[in-house]
């Protein structure tokens, strides 16, 4: 019978929505730094003219040279910000505020996630809310593991922007009680393939977060090429936001992409071939194309694409950004629209 | 990229160009490279992707034959258009199948020239030394001074002899190449070397055993069967297609009459049911099906199947698919001999067990009968006055029973589902529909039939030897999957040469000696093979790890 006052679950409820709650003011936090990013980078963009202009009055060298010179170190300097050890990164207040509430955001999610395993008696991924609770968490534990290698911060307002709107809208619309297990589920594959399918989710985030800048810095490396040599050329036309210029080259991100993408390939893969065995012990069949084994299987083949298409002539680039975020975009689309609305033998959602 | 995808951009080259006058053998060849090129790899993959798609909206035969049906119900107008591009079997259609054949078909022209590549490329010696280093992107160069009493060749030949030691001992390929000065070209030394073939021998494991996957796949669904069948407490299973199963879907190359020799005996079946008042109230789990396997020649063994642990037996595989009750019910006739008696199979239709079954009695009375009965593990009254159970154990068992007499139209020897008894044909006396009570019987309770037409007693089971009142039958699935085993084995290989494919970096090193005057120019250089971020870490580390062990440490590195 349930004891009056809070339970363990209560508590656990209260705690994922402190950390929502935290994780919108990281992205606030992460936003701010984003713009500030701009001005810095409009500013450094000032003085360099200023200099180029001095230069231009002695020296023979042209204008064109001196930009080129100019984007190239810009973008040396971004990169090296990138790989920079951990304690000589740029002092980015606004970005040092956000991971400060990133990681405290991550404490509160954490503790709501042992609690809500505690009250369950089982790990907590079992159902749609749990899976969303545990894959969050991953997201962010894998986000602020990677902080340790790579400054990433400017990813830091898309991580923390996407978990508090998945984690949010979990509590919000698939918060169940817990329950006992249902048999199927009681087997050590719910312990090792939904978490390395949830592992591989997080590593497929970043990586498409990466595809998309990736693709605003490609957008914008053309404008500025288009705009040498014309009038525009002080002040080229408006091609994506401004903070642009302070993150590393379209290729540096798109190698960096690739890096993450194909770690949550491995990942997915295991996921696929721990699901058969799964499959095979608990249905009697190691493939049977259930809307959810057709779901993993379609992500398979996407990523699959991308990692062909990098190696592809005339793919490599934007059109393969463009696989890793339709992969990232069917991963998305399997865990929320298949598991609430498609029926097939993994009605483990907890929803009715 | 690799050698062989570099290959292939080359084919794309030079097929883009149009060539004059190809003939049959021309096209053939120019087809093949179309085909067994990347960028068409590329495209089927991403065709194979969307074509799965249309299999997870649409329901399939295969997973789920009611919903077919119940597709064609709510669509009589769509479905023929549907089937006629069989939406119903996707991964079997023929397009779904052409895609996948010209995948792996694709794949083979690709992994097998690859192969051969590769084997002589792993048997060739690294190449020879760049003439210069500085070109390449990953290049550091430092100057030692040569130690008193040397000259300064041989001081270039000893740094290079350890440079490869050093090589060598961190898993690198080897190989000196060493030029004495000559007029005026200067002496050289250096040593090249390259490691990370595992890389691409990872890469063919991995397509081949994508071929493995798939031909294991193909030939053990030939070999492979499933059957289904009903067990009912006490009762017992002879695996024979003929007696056991209720249905049996053997693969073509089964040898149906060469089924292994077992039968099984439902000792028990066991369950727990959330109680009332917790979360999750009445979830139904734990379930257990008990066995007496007995086979020939052995003794008899227990044996259990649970969800998640199926039951071997002689390289078949018993599932626990289903379970419910098995009233045992007793029909007499008016002079009261016996006309039926039973177990009857009844299926659940809710998650409280309220179960559907039917009974067909074509012999013992004046017409025909069928009673179709419903079966409440605890019965409660509803609102309306019907019955529902509210839980799904025998708290209070209720047994309610519509008769109908006339014609079960089972004389023409069609077979006919035993679940559903076809009415149109019978005249109905007790039930709802005719405002006469249905019979209600509790376990034990015998009920009088209408007109005067004998009796119906609902059995309690406990008098039979069974653990409860009411006895219980599971529904199990037998498998047999020859290629199962293989299909593991495959998709592990695959995985291990993504590993290596993905992880092992493949790069070449070169660190070169050239004397100058009194000093020794040392230059070292990468280059990566394939996706290597690592590439100038690996240089920096060779230029600082082999200058710490020289006799005369070199003044610091220049980068570029
Ligand atoms: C069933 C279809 C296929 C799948 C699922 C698949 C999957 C993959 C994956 C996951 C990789 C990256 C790992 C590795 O390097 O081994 C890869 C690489 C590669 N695949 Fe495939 N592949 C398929 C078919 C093909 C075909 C038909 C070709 C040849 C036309 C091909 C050529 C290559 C090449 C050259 C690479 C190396 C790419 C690189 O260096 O980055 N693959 N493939």
């Amino acid at each position: 019978m349930p004891a009056p006052g809070l339970s363990l679950e209560d508590v656990s409820f209260l705690l994922v929505w402190t950390a929502v709650a935290i994780y919108a003011l990281a992205f606030i936090a992460y936003a701010i730094d984003l713009a500030r990013r701009s001005d810095l980078a409009v500013k450094a963009k000032d003085a360099a003219r200023d200099r180029e202009l001095v230069a231009a009055g002695g020296a023979a060298v042209t204008a064109e040279t001196a930009r080129y010179t100019d984007v190239r170190a810009q973008e040396a300097a971004a990169l090296a910000d990138l790989e920079a050890p951990l304690g000589q990164r740029k002092r980015y207040l606004w970005a040092r505020i956000g991971t400060s509430l990133t990681v405290l955001g991550f404490l509160f999610h954490v503790g709501g996630d042992v609690l809500r395993g505690i009250a369950a008696g089982r790990v907590p991924w079992a159902n749609n809310y749990e899976f969303a609770l545990t894959g969050t968490m991953l997201i962010v534990a894998v986000f602020l593991v990677v902080l340790f290698r790579y400054d990433l911060r400017f990813l830091g307002s898309f991580i923390t922007g996407l978990v508090a709107v998945f984690l949010g809208g979990a509590a919000l619309a698939f918060h169940v009680d817990v329950t006992p297990l249902a048999d199927p589920l009681k087997s050590v594959w719910l312990v090792i393939h939904v978490f390395v399918a949830s592992l591989s989710t997080a590593f497929f985030a970043l990586a498409f977060a990466l595809s998309v800048l990736q693709l605003l810095q490609h957008r914008r490396e053309w404008a500025a090429l288009a705009a040498v040599g014309t009038d525009e050329e002080g002040a080229p036309r408006r091609s994506g936001p401004s903070f642009l210029r302070t993150l590393p080259s379209a290729e540096a991100l798109e190698s960096l992409a690739y890096r993450f993408a194909i770690i949550g390939f491995i990942f997915w893969t295991f996921t696929l071939i721990a699901g058969s065995i799964w499959a095979n012990d608990a249905w009697g069949r190691y493939w049977g194309f259930d809307t959810k084994e057709v779901w993993t299987f379609v992500i398979w083949v996407l990523y699959a694409g991308y990692i062909h298409a990098r190696a592809t002539r005339g793919w490599r680039g934007a059109r393969s950004a463009w696989l890793s975020i339709v992969g990232f975009s069917a991963v998305i689309f399997n865990f929320v629209v298949v598991n609430m609305f498609f029926k097939g033998l993994h009605a483990y959602s907890g929803l009715s | 990229m690799d050698d062989a995808g570099a290959g292939d951009d080359e084919r794309d080259a030079r097929t883009g160009i149009a060539q004059p006058r190809l003939g049959l053998v021309g096209w053939l060849r120019w087809g093949w490279r179309q085909l067994t090129s990347m960028r068409t790899a590329l495209v089927l993959l991403l065709l194979l992707a969307i074509a799965a798609i249309p299999g997870s909206i649409v329901p399939q035969r295969s997973a789920d034959p009611n919903g077919v049906t119940q597709w064609r119900t709510d669509n009589p107008d769509l479905f023929p258009i549907l089937d006629g591009l069989q939406l119903f079997d996707v991964y079997t259609s023929v397009w779904f199948s052409a895609i996948y054949l010209l995948l792996f078909l694709s794949l083979i022209g690709c992994v097998i020239p690859r192969t051969t590549h590769h084997w002589r490329a792993m048997r060739a010696r690294p190449p020879r030394t760049p003439v210069r280093l500085s070109r390449l992107d990953d290049h550091i160069e430092t100057v030692m001074p040569v130690p008193g009493g040397a000259t300064a060749a041989d001081a270039a030949r000893e740094a290079v002899a350890s440079a490869e030691a050093h090589l060598r001992k961190a898993g690198y390929r080897v190989e000196r190449y060493d030029s004495e000065a000559k007029g005026r070209v200067p002496a050289s030394f250096s040593v090249s070397a390259e490691r990370g073939y595992l890389r691409e021998t990872g890469n063919l494991v991995f397509h081949g055993a994508l071929v493995g996957v798939l031909i294991s796949v193909g030939i053990g669904g030939g070999l492979t069967y499933t059957g289904q069948t009903v067990i009912v407490e006490g009762d017992s299973f002879v695996n024979s297609v003929g007696i056991g199963y209720t249905s049996f879907n053997p693969g073509r190359f089964v040898d149906v009459d060469g089924l292994p020799p077992y039968a099984l005996t439902l000792d028990r079946f066991d369950v727990s049911y959330v109680p009332a008042g917790q979360a999750g109230q009445g979830q139904a789990g734990d379930f257990a099906a008990h066995l007496t396997v007995a086979e020939p020649g052995r003794a008899d063994r227990d044996g259990v199947v649970r969800v998640n642990h199926p039951l071997d037996i002689e390289g078949d595989r018993i599932y626990l698919m289903g379970n419910g009750y098995a009233p045992t019910i007793t029909v007499r006739n008016a002079d009261g001999d016996v006309v039926f008696r039973e177990d009857v199979a009844f299926l659940p239709q809710s998650s409280t067990m309220t179960s559907l079954g039917v009974v067909k009695i074509p012999d013992g009375l004046p017409q025909q009968m069928g009673l179709v009965g419903f079966f409440y593990p605890t019965v409660t009254p509803t609102h309306s006055g019907a019955l529902s159970s509210m839980y799904p154990d025998l708290v209070k068992p209720l047994l309610t029973l519509d008769v109908y007499v006339g014609d079960l139209g089972i004389n023409d020897g069609t077979p006919r589902n035993v679940y559903a008894l076809d009415t149109s044909e019978m005249t109905q006396l007790t039930g709802r529909q005719i405002d006469v009570d249905s019979l209600e019987l509790e376990p034990g309770q015998t009920a009088e039939l209408p007109d005067g037409l004998g009796t119906v007693t609902f059995e309690n089971a406990q008098n039979d030897g069974a653990p409860g009142v009411v006895k219980r039958y599971v529904s199990l699935s037998v498998h047999r999957d020859v290629g199962a085993p293989f299909v593991l084995a495959f998709a592990i290989l695959a995985l291990a040469g993504l590993l290596a494919a993905l992880f092992v970096p493949r790069r070449r090193m070169w660190v070169k000696a050239t004397p100058d005057g009194a000093d020794v120019r040392l230059e070292y250089a990468g280059l990566a093979r394939g996706e290597d971020p690592a590439i100038a870490t690996a240089v920096a580390d060779l230029a600082r790890a082999h200058g710490a062990s020289l006799p005369a440490p070199p003044d610091d590195a220049k980068v570029d």
